[in-house]
């Protein structure tokens, strides 16, 4: 039967479709039954899918992060999907990013690190585990001055102006808009990365929807994992999932003042607190989850 | 009038078994087929090829449709010019150098055995490659077919006798199979001055001629026809052998040559192009050409290297105002792909424009053998190395050079010691182990931030900046003393600290660092 509803005086010719003609002595309900009958076999009818029947999405490939504590929280990040990372300064976003993108390095996963404020620390990412020969890496900025300056084109008598001008966060988000663009359309990539961490915030709430919608569209049924990197959420309902960091108070600040000399004493971890503030992956509406886990400071160079 | 073509379809062999047959790859107007291979929009039009010094300039080879309207070779230029709808070109040597090697990738891509003749004639042994290319009349069809491909109309003829075959290559157009053991039926219609054709003294091939004339012969046939004996009392022993070359059956064995694979084109420009669009239409060309020869070889390329030779530019000098600009792009994985070449190339000029206008192109493609295209069946998907390569180019383009890549790190101590390299991401190079901890990232600021920090019991206890950075140090740890590089004139030497600041938003960590060489208090970075 065609589950559709409808509240029809069967009495009422002007309901009746045409060549149905009213037939007083049928009970109420066999017309009603042919009535919806002749509407479910009509042609425009037919091509529409009941609710009841839709497919259910399957449920993404999940991509490790390279953290239990996380991945048992969100179960990972989703392939096909965009996933938010937001966190204030020191809230550990950047350390699960690095992370992230480590664990996919050593699957052999191709990435990309569009990095809008030129802020990874490649000692940080080998000790982390990255396998460098399978991450690109976009450093954004300082193109106009670098290209003008190198073309032979009289620049600016005041060079600060320049300088200014090429740092201007307004010429990182577009670097970074046109390079993912890129990436996404070449595809291939398992991990694509937006780090916008360094952008002040009156700048990332200028993308426009659209270009995240375009963004989620692109990995959409493929085998990339998109993540933005920010301090707070900024592709609103584009995004899978959206995760948020916060730094609990480090332990050598919980304890009283030591009394050691200030060169005996060392920034031993970060206690940081993950907890998933939005999720598509799950029919029912998330709950605040939250995992705590440490990060350890490795002094390298 | 050159005789038809001629085909037979079978395969020749001698009695015992034994049967070499060649081939004869021959192109008929040489100068003017190296033009229009540069510019095959005058394949339809009336072509005629310029030699000399203005204003002496006579008409050194023509088209087949100049040819039609009464033009010919040694014609002068003022002659021609009263003629419309005849084009003239100059005689270029670098085109014909092309057109060549272009000539002998095809030769080559059939045998190994070619006998490098003239700029305009190839011989081949042909022997053995039924098996890999059919039957005698489908290799020389195939020839034609490539040769054909590569810009080039030839006529190519097959026979048992290289004699044969070079004479049935010069006299007759398209493709012929002479069949062996007729060889001076299958040539006796031809004209005796086809005898000629790959003598180098013409002064002699003249005398011949004029000989030949007197007497009334005008065909291989007639000249077959006369008796050996009072040939040699008139003609010597040059006359007999002449005789044999007209039955097709000289004593000539093949030289083969092995010349250097370079896979380079190049055109002079009718007008200097100041535009890059029109440039990428002549390099579109080019790439178009040597990407055929390559593929007839089973290479790829590597490299490809770009001189423009431009007007009034402001780099070194070559002669007179003319001044050259080259570019070279290394492709990380063999490739054949003209249109991404091309891509590659404009985004590459857009980047690096010349500066001045273009008068003279020279593209040169480094050949090295193609990538093996198979992966393993469980192996995480890559991006596409052509496509790869675009969007890497593209990138650049965007963020600048030497801005997308993979980071490698330097062997030093000293911080921010890394490089970025060429991202290929082909291969299971660098493979890292997974570390036992979660390490805390350092977010670096590029430049660093410069702060001025008050000092407390040898400690820093507050910290502004111009920027929104700042605060009282709740906590510091350190100094960590680090020195490097004193016997350089870069040397450095640094205290690091990493301090707390209570902010606005909570607390942040950073490493603090003091200059000591400079003086100057520098935040590096933010742990995060």
């Amino acid at each position: 039967m065609f589950p559709v509803s409808l509240n029809v005086n069967a009495n009422d010719p002007l309901f009746l479709p045409v060549g149905f003609q009213a037939c007083p002595e049928r009970s109420r309900l066999d017309k009603k039954a042919a009535l919806l009958k002749h509407i479910a076999r009509s042609e425009r009818l037919v091509t529409v899918r009941p609710a009841s029947r839709l497919e259910v999405r399957p449920r993404p490939e999940m991509l490790s992060t390279g953290i239990a504590e996380v991945d048992a929280i969100t179960g990972g990040i989703p392939h096909g999907c965009l996933t938010e990372i937001c966190g204030t300064v020191s809230s550990g976003k950047t350390s699960v990013l690095v992370a992230t993108i480590a664990a996919a390095t050593r699957r052999e996963e191709t990435c990309v690190l569009i990095d809008a404020s030129d802020s990874f620390d490649p000692a940080s990412g080998q000790a982390a585990g990255v396998n460098f020969s399978k991450l690109l890496w976009v450093r954004c900025s300082q193109r106009e001055l670098s290209h003008k300056a190198r073309a032979g084109t009289p620049v600016s008598p005041n060079p600060s102006f320049m300088e200014a001008r090429a740092s201007s966060p307004a010429l990182k988000l577009e670097q970074v808009l046109k390079t993912t663009d890129l990436i996404l359309q070449s595809g291939g990539f398992g991990l694509v990365a937006l780090d916008l961490a360094g952008i002040p915030g009156q700048f990332v709430r200028r993308i426009p929807l659209v270009s995240w919608f375009r963004f989620q569209r692109a990995v959409e049924h493929k085998k990339t994992a998109l993540i933005v990197v920010s301090e707070f959420p900024c592709a609103q309902t584009c995004a899978a999932l959206v995760m948020k960091l916060s730094i609990h108070k480090p332990s050598t600040l919980s304890s009283p003042p030591s009394e050691n000399p200030a060169h005996a004493q060392v920034l031993e971890d970060m206690r940081v607190e993950a907890e998933v503030v939005q999720s598509r992956l799950k029919r029912k509406p998330v709950q605040s989850v939250t995992a705590v886990f440490r990060t350890q400071a490795v002094r390298v160079g | 009038m050159k005789p038809s073509s001629a085909f037979f379809g079978f395969t020749p062999t001698t009695n015992d078994g034994f049967f070499m047959p060649f081939g004869c790859i021959f192109v008929p107007d040489f100068p003017v087929e190296a033009v229009l291979r540069a510019e095959p929009k005058l394949r339809s039009q009336a072509v005629a090829v310029l030699e000399g010094k203005p204003p002496l300039e006579n008409i050194l080879a023509v088209s087949e449709e100049a040819r039609r309207t009464g033009v010919r070779p040694g014609m002068t230029k003022l002659q021609v010019e009263s003629r419309d709808g005849v084009v003239l070109r100059d005689r270029s040597e670098l085109q014909e150098s092309a057109a060549h090697r272009a000539l002998l990738d095809c030769a080559q891509s059939f045998s190994p055995w070619v006998e490098d003749t003239a700029p305009d004639t190839l011989l081949l042994d042909l022997s053995g490659l039924d098996k890999l290319f059919g039957t005698l009349p489908h290799i020389a069809r195939a020839i034609s077919r490539r040769a054909s491909d590569m810009g080039l109309e030839t006529n190519v003829a097959v026979a048992s006798t290289l004699q044969a075959a070079l004479l049935a290559a010069h006299g007759f157009s398209g493709v012929t199979v002479v069949p062996e053991g007729k060889e001076s039926e299958f040539l006796g219609s031809l004209p005796v001055d086809v005898l000629f054709a790959d003598e180098a003294d013409h002064e002699e091939s003249e005398e011949f001629l004029e000989t030949f004339r007197r007497w009334g012969i005008r065909k291989f046939r007639d000249l077959t026809a006369l008796p050996e004996v009072a040939m040699s009392e008139r003609l010597g022993q040059r006359g007999l052998e002449l005789q044999q070359k007209a039955r097709g059956m000289g004593l000539r064995t093949l030289v083969p040559s092995d010349p250097p694979l370079v896979f380079e084109e190049a055109m002079e420009l009718e007008s200097p192009l100041v535009l890059l669009e029109p440039l990428a239409f002549v390099l579109g060309r080019m790439l178009d050409q040597l990407c055929a020869r390559l593929q007839a070889l089973t290479l790829a390329a590597q490299e490809l290297y770009l001189q423009l030779i431009l007007e009034n530019g402001r780099q070194w000098s070559l002669e007179d105002n003319l001044t050259c600009f080259q570019r070279t792009i290394h492709l990380p994985v063999p490739l054949l792909d003209a249109k991404i070449f091309l891509k590659l190339l404009q985004l590459d000029l857009k980047a690096h424009p010349p500066g001045a206008p273009v008068a003279k192109v020279h593209l040169r493609i480094e050949p090295a053998r193609p990538r093996p295209a198979q992966d393993g069946l469980f192996l995480p998907s890559s991006p596409e190395p052509e496509k790869l390569e675009l969007t890497l180019a593209k990138i650049s383009g965007i963020v600048g050079e030497g801005r997308a890549g993979s980071p490698e790190l330097l062997d030093t101590h000293r911080r921010e010691a890394f490089r970025i390299q060429h991202f290929t991401p082909a291969g299971k190079n660098g493979s890292c182990s997974a570390p036992n901890h979660l390490v805390t990232a350092l977010r670096m600021f590029r430049p660093p931030v410069a702060v001025t920090v008050n000092y407390e019991s040898g400690k820093p206890s507050h910290l502004s900046s111009k920027k929104q950075i700042g605060g009282e140090v709740l906590w510091a740890a350190g100094p960590w003393r680090s020195s490097g590089d004193w016997w350089e004139q870069d040397a450095w030497m640094r205290d690091e600290w990493d301090i707390a600041v209570q902010e606005e938003g909570g607390i942040a960590l950073y490493r603090l660092v003091h200059d000591l060489v400079r003086g100057r208090w520098l935040l590096e970075g933010s742990y995060d």
